[in-house]
């Protein structure tokens, strides 16, 4: 069973990070001065889908969290207040409150309680800010499924209640009967023919939001008025909440109408009750009415209860052969959360089945509910369209198509010898396989590959803090979100790419003031940029700041005794900030300038088969550029042949392959061997001699590759060029282990093994091969 | 690295055996995962002269050492009767080439014997008793603890 529990918290982790994050990306998108209805609602139901999961798994503090953010949200979405920027604000910090509880309740570090409780308080406070009395606002209740238990209140509330309810009586005992599962109920007028205002105080937990949830469906939130009612000595506090079984009604079916069907104000109270229906107030009557003409008689309205009653006491057997029919639901106040999702899917489907039914029935109107519940069942089959596959599964079957792929090509090699007219089936055949099969690893490849959107959607909110920290107005575009990226890459870019952007913001934009002075916009742009050029994938970070100071970067690096000359080329002088504890921040700030960066963002770049280059011009901004390869087991390599073996140098590493003449070739003191290539003299290095193969002796016979790694530039000596090819990287340590100057092995289109060369390792196992030869 | 302790006389089971040269060496078999025809193999840089390189079966880089150079045995000739028994220990896979397969066969704890010391290039660590089936001697190996000693280098952690 605890499996079972946590395979489901997984799922509650998952998309409550999803709704996190949606909701982030919502807020950010948000117009402060004129928010979209409909974005306000979507954030709303992102916060409502988190509350109510942490309610079902029993996260408490989530809940609570999520129940105060929820309340301030309702009242923004049902227009009861402005939204402001500080709102904003104190949304993203409940988002980051929530994360950090998510990740608590994942095993985490304990989450802030001050900060819990610091939010809660403003969001409060922010709520009660315009519409609500004071009073009653500041002790605004939590609902029922918190842990801790409410201050009881004491409530008038007023509502109008439309004629088709005022007019029946059992309409009005259901509405009553609603309340009375959440408060107690004491009547000072209760409407009728003539005047259909209801008046009552109630006792109550329960916060305004819910109560007028729970009227929904009876009146429109801006026609109920709830204010503080002072204590009234004759009544006091009823402690058993669900009181007066007196006044209960038989039927447990609710005779409901909807109000004004045209009004706008109607549809927004339908919402509501949608979502307090099977999850929100506790204890909320609600109904999924199926309108029932003014003037029936009662007898006709009643009808079995097709809902799901949850613990309705003997409600279903009462009216079971009554005429006509009755859908109802009600949610249940000690378990709000039960068999939620199961319960909107059932409710769904009954309600199109009793609404088809009653679609016969002239005397009853159901279009507008059976609609309705029709739009919740899409939208629930909507959500549905992606799954959830663990990595290893994928990463398996993109082993098993390699393995395919590998075999169509020994076939297709095999059958090369046949009669083309005798075979023409089978060559025909060999061909279609071929290209099915290179489909089919095109496609099994893109399912690990992910937007780069995944890692450019965390940076608005990222910028939006720096920026206000450093006083900085700065706006951030993306292009090119649609960009795919292998998931092992798009996992591992973030930190570097983070590491860009604060850079950027803290040291490339400038003040506002500095760019009027400037004579530039005041506000800076930051643009990440992602594309495909060839077999990589470029990300780009520009900034429109000041640009790189080059004499400051000369001067700190003579200051660290780097070695340098101001005869160096940009280029190079720009690659000086990669090194270690490079920085020429004057001041510390908490963001940069402890110079530990670059250097990590050059070396994690480089961990993923990539390269990191600067491009910068005084005045008018920076830009980095990253160049990665599309997967990470992936590599573009060149095919070269040592002495009958294929080696693969990454092609990230080649700078040029040239045809050495015999003069360009020289040694040093008389052993080691140097190649002179246009002005520079590089390390010669024999690949036949580095693995001990005999490769081709005459100079002029075979090829240079000229390379370049850490250790700086080389030229690596093979025979042939044999080509340029993806080749999947296949570690060699798994089954044997790590061979000095092989940085893995990959499997050829012929099924042979060919090693990869560590570009790197050979370089430094060439130099240090001739001092070895040189002692001996 | 922890071994299982199989020193000394080891339980009964079934071992595959193969020769190489004149002798025959058995194995235990679970640890053979398939036996395959000789193939091309990829060599590998400064690795010593009884590795003979790797192999790709089936997407796994396999590495291939010829026992028969290890014990300096039989004919190293390579053609179709070469004979690869690829095992399978702890998690790695890798493959010996021997002279041929011969039989699998059920051995008891009572018909094997613990091998004499001798100073032959098969250290008796690696030996877990001799086996006697029809007159025949079968040397029954503890393929797991030769395999990943120091003196294959086939493992790192053994290795340095």
């Amino acid at each position: 069973m605890s499996i079972d529990m946590s395979q489901f918290y997984q799922v509650f982790f998952e998309e409550t990070s999803e709704h996190l994050a949606s909701m982030e990306s919502l807020l950010l998108n948000l117009d402060v001065d004129q928010p979209s209805l409909e974005d306000l609602n979507a954030v709303f139901r992102a916060a409502h889908s988190i509350k109510g999961g942490s309610g079902t798994f029993g996260f408490n503090d989530m809940a609570e969290v999520t129940h105060v953010l929820e309340s301030l949200l309702d009242r923004l979405r049902k227009q009861e207040l402005a939204l402001k920027a500080e709102m904003v604000d104190a949304f993203l910090v409940a988002g980051d409150v929530l994360r950090a509880q998510l990740e608590h309740h994942q095993g985490g570090p304990d989450a802030d309680g001050d900060a819990i409780a610091g939010i809660c308080a403003r969001l409060k406070q922010l709520a009660s800010g315009e519409a609500a009395p004071p009073p009653a606002a500041v002790e605004i209740a939590k609902s029922v499924e918190t842990v801790v238990p409410a201050a009881v209140r004491r409530i008038r509330l007023e509502c109008g209640l439309s004629a088709k309810i005022a007019n029946v009586p059992e309409s009005v005992d259901n509405l009553l009967e609603a309340l009375r599962d959440v408060a107690a109920v004491e009547i000072k007028h209760r409407p009728d023919g003539q005047d259909a205002r209801l008046d009552i105080v109630l006792t109550t937990q329960v916060d305004d939001a819910d109560l007028k949830d729970a009227l929904a469906f009876y009146s429109a939130p801006e026609d109920i008025s709830i204010r503080p009612e002072p204590e009234d000595q004759g009544y006091g506090f009823f402690d058993d909440l669900p009181a007066e079984p007196a006044a209960v009604d038989e039927s447990y079916g609710f005779f409901v109408d909807i109000p004004e069907p045209a009004s706008a104000s109607t549809s927004g109270s339908q919402d509501d009750a949608g979502f307090g229906l099977f999850d929100d107030a506790p204890g909320a009557p609600s109904a999924e009415p199926p309108q029932v003409a003014p003037g029936d008689s009662p007898a006709a309205i009643e009808g079995v209860g097709y809902g799901i009653y949850v613990d309705a006491p003997g409600g279903l057997g009462l009216f079971d052969d009554a005429p006509g029919a009755e859908f109802a639901l009600k949610s249940s106040a000690p378990e709000p959360f039960s068999g939620k999702a199961a319960a909107i899917l059932e409710a769904a489907a009954k309600a199109e089945a009793v609404g088809r039914r009653l679609a016969d029935n002239p005397t009853i109107e159901t279009a507008k509910s059976g609609r309705r519940d029709n739009d919740k069942t899409v939208s629930a089959a909507n959500t549905d369209t992606s799954i959830r596959v663990a990595v290893e599964k994928v990463d398996q079957l993109i082993n098993l198509v390699g393995e395919l792929v590998i075999t169509q090509a020994m076939l297709a090699e095999a059958a090369g010898n046949l009669d083309p007219v005798l075979a023409e089936r089978i060559l025909a055949g060999i061909e279609l396989l071929s290209r099915n099969t290179r489909d089919m690893q095109e496609s099994v490849m893109s399912i690990r590959m992910l937007p780069m959107s995944m890692v450019f959607s965390r940076f608005p909110r990222v910028v939006r803090d720096l920026a206000g920290k450093l006083n900085k107005q700065v706006e951030m575009k993306t292009i090119g979100d649609n960009t795919e990226l292998d998931k092992g890459l798009i996992e591992k870019i973030t930190d570097p790419m983070t590491h860009l952007v604060r850079n950027s913001l803290d040291h490339g934009i400038e003040t506002p003031e500095q760019r009027i002075a400037a004579g530039k916009n005041p506000k800076g742009t930051l643009t990440l940029k992602a594309s495909h050029q060839g077999g990589n994938v470029v990300i780009e970070v520009i900034d429109d700041g000041g640009g790189l100071n080059r004499a400051r970067i000369l001067e700190k690096a003579k200051e660290k005794g780097l070695p340098v000359n101001d005869g160096m080329s940009d280029y190079e002088v720009w690659q000086l900030i990669f090194a270690p504890g490079f920085s020429t921040a004057d001041v510390v700030t908490d963001v940069s300038g402890r110079g530990v960066g670059m250097d990590v963002v050059k070396r994690n770049i480089e961990g993923m088969g990539g390269r990191v280059e600067l491009e910068s011009s005084p005045g008018f901004g920076t830009r980095t550029v990253i160049r990665l390869p599309l997967t990470l087991a992936i590599l573009d390599g060149m095919s070269v042949g040592v002495g009958g073996e294929t080696f693969i140098v990454p092609i990230t590493t080649v700078i040029e392959s040239l045809q050495p003449r015999l003069e360009d070739v020289r040694t040093l003191a008389g052993d080691s061997r140097m190649v002179h290539i246009r002005g520079e003299y590089l390390p010669f290095i024999s690949l036949a001699e580095a693995f001990g193969l005999e490769g081709v002796e005459d100079i002029t016979k075979g090829l240079l590759v000229v390379v370049e790694a850490e250790e700086g530039k080389a030229a690596l000596f093979v025979d042939e060029l044999l080509g340029q090819q993806q080749v999947v990287i296949k570690s060699l340590e798994a089954n044997y282990r790590k061979v000095p100057g092989l940085s893995g092995a990959t499997i050829m289109g012929d099924g042979r093994v060919a090693m990869i060369i560590d570009v790197s390792a050979v370089t430094r196992m060439g130099l240090s091969q001739s001092k070895r030869r040189l002692a001996a | 690295m922890d071994y299982p302790e199989t020193s000394g006389v080891a339980a009964s089971g079934e071992y595959l055996t193969f020769t190489l040269g004149q002798e025959e060496y058995g194995i235990d078999i679970l640890k053979v995962q398939e036996i395959r025809g000789y193939d091309t193999v990829t060599k590998i840089a400064n690795a010593p002269p009884f590795i003979k390189g790797v192999i790709n079966l089936r997407g796994v880089i396999v590495p291939i050492v010829d026992l028969r150079i290890k014990f300096n045995l039989g004919n190293l000739s390579y053609d179709q009767f070469t004979v690869v028994i690829i095992l399978n220990i702890g998690k790695r896979v890798m493959g010996i080439v021997v002279d041929g397969v011969s039989d699998v066969i059920q051995l008891s704890a009572d018909n094997l014997r613990p091998a004499p010391e001798f100073g032959s290039i098969l250290d008796t660590r690696y030996i877990l008793g001799l086996g006697t089936v029809e007159e025949r001697m079968i040397i029954v190996v503890d393929i797991e603890r030769l395999m990943t000693s120091q003196e294959m280098s086939l493992v790192e952690s053994a290795a340095d």
